[in-house]
């Protein structure tokens, strides 16, 4: 049911290039659809969702930094991670198929769970604060 | 009895045609350059860490890897089925003809390997692997500064913080 849901919440998006405003659309009607009261994204509940540990060794900052602006350090091999930040880094939140891969992946480190959609969101409200 | 002597000619074609049967990468000894250009390897398996030669890891190795990629080193590394029957055919295409396997099983770790243990015991003790710069036998990129495109030349090698060549 939610990958239906994701499905058809992506299902407008250009199967190509999207912007990270597309993106938020996205996880926007999933959030909606998962919670009726949901007011909108924040990036301050973004910001502390990114920095802080989630019942694991890890937070996102951990590999990406807490302002993702500069390049980031893998944690346990070392190799240099490119900015996350759009605004550092114009690759960035670009493509669904992309970020939906890297949600996925990294939150299992992180937090040993998927991410919310509404979490998802609020990180990509705080990654474009970022300059 | 009369034996007759190879010419030069034969000699030098000879030592040619020898130098051609040892197998790349192991031809040459300074210059090391390997394949990683296979796109879905490098997406998929360069943004956690350097793309790694397929050269240096076996078959039944790289084979082994993909088996366990939902366990890959701590992480789930799992693929989507397309890109992951690429990167297996790349690998498998790839692959080194060195056995990478102890007590009978394929090695998934490449610094276990035998080959790569002797290239990198003199030069990287666990004081270089302590430094910053380095952190990990995995992070190529440290010391060979061509890693992501899979040229780990000798004359190229920069250790951070010095070290013996």
């Amino acid at each position: 049911m939610r990958l239906l849901s994701l499905a058809l919440a992506f299902a407008t998006l250009p199967a190509l290039a999207a912007t990270p405003a597309d993106l938020q659309t996205g996880y926007a009607a999933q959030a909606r659809s998962a919670n009726p009261a949901f007011a909108g994204f924040s990036a301050d509940r973004g910001r502390t969702f990114f920095t802080a540990t989630h019942g694991r060794e890890w937070s996102c900052a951990t590999c990406h930094g807490a302002t993702p602006t500069a390049p980031g350090k893998h944690a346990t091999t070392g190799k240099t991670i490119a900015p996350l930040a759009p605004a550092a880094n114009a690759q960035r939140l670009a493509s669904p198929d992309k970020a939906e891969k890297w949600f996925r992946r990294n939150c299992l480190d992180v937090a040993g769970r998927e991410c919310t959609a509404s979490e998802k969101g609020d990180v990509i409200a705080y990654l474009l604060t970022l300059k | 009895m009369t034996t007759s002597r190879p010419s030069l000619r034969k000699l030098i074609a000879f030592a040619i045609a020898a130098g051609a049967l040892v197998p790349a990468p192991y031809a040459t000894a300074g210059s090391k350059r390997f394949d990683v250009g296979s796109p879905a390897y490098r997406q998929e398996c360069g943004s956690c860490h350097v793309p790694f030669p397929p050269a240096l890891l076996s078959a039944p190795s790289w084979r082994a890897v993909m088996q366990g990629l939902p366990t890959h080193f701590g992480t789930d590394a799992s693929v989507d089925p397309v890109p992951r029957a690429e990167i297996a055919a790349f690998l498998e295409s790839h692959a080194g003809t060195r056995d990478t396997s102890e007590y009978g099983k394929p090695l998934l770790r490449l610094s276990r390997t035998t080959w790569f243990a002797k290239e990198h015991r003199k030069h990287v003790a666990p004081p270089v692997l302590a430094r910053p710069e380095v952190k990990s036998i995995a992070n190529c990129a440290a010391c060979h500064p061509g890693a992501e495109q899979g040229r780990y030349d000798e004359r190229d090698i920069r250790i951070p913080g010095g070290g013996a060549k």
